[in-house]
């Protein structure tokens, strides 16, 4: 499984991996914002823990579709089922994968851009804080629906329609924490929840996506 | 004889055509008596006027809606368990039917609420999970147009409906805690516990049978159609091979 | 015959409007969808039949 990892690093960061476009992509959303909503100061400093959530779970979205379909394509996948790995350890690989190479490098990111949309100063430890802790679930229900989809042409809307409302947990209470702790108030309730959702992913969609994948190697 | 008799084909078709036109008659019958009384012949609310009238709509629909997925949850799980294609079908069936009640319980749910929130939408924690509920549904059709083969988009579509469900319920919860925080209780939302006037009630009762009768009534029509379909497709693929 | 709606009269209709509407049409694209199908598969089951003897 280790070496699954290792080459699903290395295939995301080679030239073609699609590895800074997630990167690149929620730059330029939180540089079109204000171009949207206005440059004024406070209204920026409102919403900004909102939209630095949305652009990171929109820029995970752009790269679910590779999780599996590069493989499904040429086989690899059908060989991985095989393997003496469960097909939910390689899931889980997978979505750690994608997870390493694009949710922590968003979540890296997210306090420079939280500089440009005028993010108050006690925002940027929680903003990071809750996109560590959940951004592993985007990734995890990502994954879940990238097996779903994965053995469809043109999968990438299909994928996008079915993972964004299931993301709505995760956004509600990751954005919360951003928001309460941007403000300087509590954010015990909604951080130990989105913990909880990210637990409780990690648990569970394993199992879905490698049920979906077998159903799409028959 | 078995329930399971029925997730033959052959004879589900056989029993839903002698079904089907009484369903379909007993549930317009209720929705006709329960509407005309509703409408014409209850009193306006003290407090909400003549737009209480809107309850007869938007209760059955939204109970129907949240139902309709449910029989999709456990027809989902008939097919996972005992493959009857039947199952699936149905499950197939019902999913326009609960996104047309999900869209009536939210259009009718925004009309209601205008007067008193006066906007056309509202966040409110009950209109919006009935939302997400519709892109729920959007979201399992689209699944079923877009894969080929039956069997694969009945196994792909129930794992869906599977984990849909969970996370539909996670929802619930989780816009509950977004418009009103957890330790508060619901102050805007279209109160249907409330308590209901005998008055109010009883046509309420005979619309929400309308309803329930009505989706059973489109589901056995779309389930004998969607099992048409997939005949007509294997003899149209036979033709093809030979 | 129409009882006094009161101030909220167009609330109140177009909501029984809009709901009626959205069920007459999924009944009557339900019952169209069944008739197609119905007569397509017995033309093809016809057809099957004749060529099979």
């Amino acid at each position: 499984m280790i070496a699954l990892l290792r080459r699903d690093l290395v295939l995301a960061v080679r030239a073609g991996g699609g590895f800074g476009l997630g990167l690149a992509f929620f730059l330029v959303l939180s540089v079109l914002v204000p171009f949207g909503v206005g440059p004024e100061a406070d209204v920026l400093a409102r919403i900004a823990p909102g939209i630095l959530w949305i652009g990171a779970l929109l820029s995970c979205l752009l790269s679910l579709d590779r999780i599996f379909a590069l493989d499904f394509e040429d086989g690899s996948l059908d060989l991985l089922a095989t393997a003496p790995v469960p097909l939910e350890g390689v899931a889980v690989v997978k979505a750690l994968a994608h997870w390493l190479t694009t949710g922590l490098p968003l979540t890296l990111l997210a306090p420079g851009l939280g500089v440009l949309l005028n993010l108050p100063p006690a925002g940027f430890g929680w903003l990071v804080i809750s996109l560590a802790v959940g951004t592993p679930a985007l990734s995890l229900i990502g994954a879940f629906g990238a097996a779903l989809t994965v053995g469809l042409k043109r999968g990438g809307l299909l994928l996008s329609l079915l993972v964004l409302p299931l993301y709505v947990p995760t956004l509600i209470f990751g954005a919360q924490v951003a928001t309460q702790g941007a403000a300087g108030l509590e954010v015990g309730t909604p951080l130990v929840l989105l913990a909880g959702i990210s637990a409780g992913t990690l648990a569970l969609m394993p199992f879905a996506a490698a049920a979906a994948l077998r159903i799409n190697l028959r | 004889m078995s329930f399971w008799e029925f997730a033959n084909p052959k004879r589900f078709m056989q029993l839903s055509s002698r079904l089907l036109p009484w369903v379909a008659g007993v549930s317009l019958a209720c929705l006709l008596v329960g509407l005309i009384w509703g409408f014409f012949f209850t009193p306006e609310d003290y407090r909400q006027g003549s737009t209480v009238k809107i309850i007869y709509l938007h209760v059955p629909a939204a109970l129907m809606a949240i139902n309709a997925w449910l029989m999709m949850l456990v027809a989902s799980l008939v097919w996972i368990i005992r493959r009857h294609h039947v199952s699936a079908l149905a499950a197939r069936a019902a999913a326009p039917v609960g996104l047309t009640f999900t869209v009536i319980a939210l259009i009718t749910g925004a009309i209601w609420g205008q007067p008193m929130w006066g906007t056309w939408w509202a966040w409110d924690p009950r209109l919006t999970s009935f939302l997400i509920l519709a892109l729920f549904y959007m979201g399992y059709i689209a699944m079923w147009e877009a894969v080929e083969n039956g069997d694969t988009a009945a196994d792909l579509t129930s794992v869906l409906c599977l984990v849909g469900s969970v996370f539909a319920i996670l929802s619930r919860y989780a816009v509950l805690f977004w418009n009103q925080g957890l330790h508060q209780g619901a102050s805007l939302s279209l109160d249907k516990e409330e308590n209901v006037a005998d008055v109010f009630y009883l046509p309420l009762l005979v619309c929400i049978a309308g309803f329930i009768l009505m989706f059973l009534a489109l589901v056995l029509l779309r389930t004998r159609t969607e099992i048409r379909a997939r005949r007509l497709k294997a003899l149209l693929n036979r033709e093809r091979m030979a | 015959m129409m009882p006094d709606l009161g101030k909220y009269a167009a609330e109140v209709v177009s909501a029984y409007a809009v709901s009626l509407g959205l069920l007459i049409g999924l009944v009557a694209l339900s019952l169209r969808r069944s008739a197609r199908l119905r007569d397509a598969l017995r033309q093809v089951e016809d057809r099957q039949r004749k060529t099979n003897g």
